[in-house]
């Protein structure tokens, strides 16, 4: 799979550093388990976090080491899952394939599907139809577009599926679902997600948009 | 030592960059032979450093000693999932003790993976060119941290040590949101550069 667009330094750095809030973090490690890139960068993060805590001043230890079971490195490894259209990470939140979602209609060639998730921010998985522009919104905070099957196509660029868009709070965009294959995707927003089209608002207090 | 320098001094312990170089040994110790002695040194080395971890973001001592014993013993029972010919020991310890304190501090479900293992038998020697190369590393992540001016690094030190999102730190910080992320980039480019021809 070629994938054109990455997750922000940024957002790896807090990913890495485990200080994203948990939607975002949940796209991230989405788009993570689809992207050889963007894990070597990880890794880095990763090495910054080991070295910062490594020169925190100790805190002195009260107790003793513990007495270790007998047998270190028992565990193994569990071997990575089979690439599918719904990515690892995500398939705890998804239950069966990306056509048995229960869809809800938020707008002319635009459903959704809120996913729980705990902690900071919402999740939700978002189909638009051939063609269809999801209304266009501005974000409170991050928000984090990861495409599962078709495209979408925005100012920015075009997202094939593991593309991501991670895009802060300054911009404003309107991204229009591929002409032949429409779009699923899963959207992680840090603060609720305000649709500005219309037919969209007035569905917001009824859909928590 | 990091060089980080809102943090004081170390407290009388021993700097770790002293003897970081015999981590990777003894985990290898611990990974193949379950060596006691190899743990406790683990233990004492990384104890303080984790505790103090857990501690910044907001458990009590106690717990946050808990913490740290699990933390320990985690890493000694995927001792022999430890790659030393792929990444730092530092990060491996910093990895495991991140998705417990979101375990149990945030009670979130981490979603970062642990760092690739290596599925080769753990016995194999890690090659002494490879060792060079990851202290090496080490050593240029500690200095490019090291040289960060002080908003670049305190922007980093809130996400890494004290927890915090980019939103947080914006308000902690009184700065745009745009800012504390392009803080974030250029820090990193300075550490990811610096490890350029190393990778």
């Amino acid at each position: 799979m070629s994938i054109n667009h990455h997750l922000d330094d940024a957002t790896l750095m807090s990913h890495a550093a485990g200080s994203l809030p948990n939607a975002l973090a949940a796209v991230a490690a989405a788009h993570l388990a689809m992207c050889v890139r963007c894990r070597e960068e990880l890794a880095i993060h990763e090495r910054i976090g080991g070295e910062l805590v490594a020169g925190l001043p100790g805190m002195a230890m009260e107790r003793p080491a513990p007495a270790v079971p007998k047998a270190a490195g028992v565990e193994t490894l569990t071997r990575p899952a089979p690439p599918s259209e719904i990515p690892a990470p995500l398939a705890r939140l998804i239950a069966g394939s990306l056509d048995e979602v229960r869809w809800r209609w938020i707008g002319p060639g635009v459903w959704h599907r809120p996913l729980p998730i705990s902690g900071t921010g919402a999740l939700q998985l978002l189909k638009a139809a051939p063609g269809a522009s999801v209304p266009e919104h501005s974000h409170g905070g991050s928000e984090l577009t990861l495409v599962l099957r078709g495209a979408l196509i925005d100012n920015t660029g075009r997202y094939d599926p593991g593309d991501v868009a991670d895009l802060d709070d300054s911009i404003e965009h309107t991204p229009i679902a591929d002409a032949d294959a429409g779009c699923i995707c899963v959207i992680a927003n840090e603060s609720p997600t305000r649709f500005r089209g219309i037919i969209a608002r007035l569905m917001q207090p009824w859909h928590g948009l | 030592m990091v060089g980080l320098t809102f943090i004081p001094g170390s407290g009388g312990q021993p700097p770790l960059g002293a003897c970081r170089g015999i981590m990777a040994d003894l985990l290898r110790r611990v990974a193949e032979r379950a060596d006691p002695a190899a743990f406790r040194e683990l233990y004492e080395t990384f104890g303080p450093r984790v505790k103090a971890y857990m501690m910044r973001k907001g458990a009590d001592a106690g717990t946050a000693e808990d913490l740290a014993q699990e933390t320990l013993l985690t890493v000694w029972r995927k001792a022999a999932l430890y790659a030393d010919d792929k990444g730092s020991m530092t990060t491996w310890v910093f990895a495991i003790a991140r998705n417990l304190r979101i375990d149990r501090l945030r009670r979130e479900v981490p979603w970062q993976e642990l760092p690739e293992w290596r599925l080769a038998e753990p016995s194999d020697e890690a090659r002494p060119d490879e060792a060079l190369a990851e202290k090496q590393r080490q050593l240029r992540v500690q200095a490019a941290l090291a040289e960060l001016p002080q908003d670049q690094r305190e922007v980093v030190a809130l996400a890494y040590i004290e927890g915090l999102s980019h939103s947080e730190i914006a308000a902690r910080m009184g700065l745009p949101l745009g800012t504390v992320k392009s803080r974030m980039r250029i820090a990193y480019q300075k550490v990811r550069v610096a490890l350029e021809d190393l990778q």
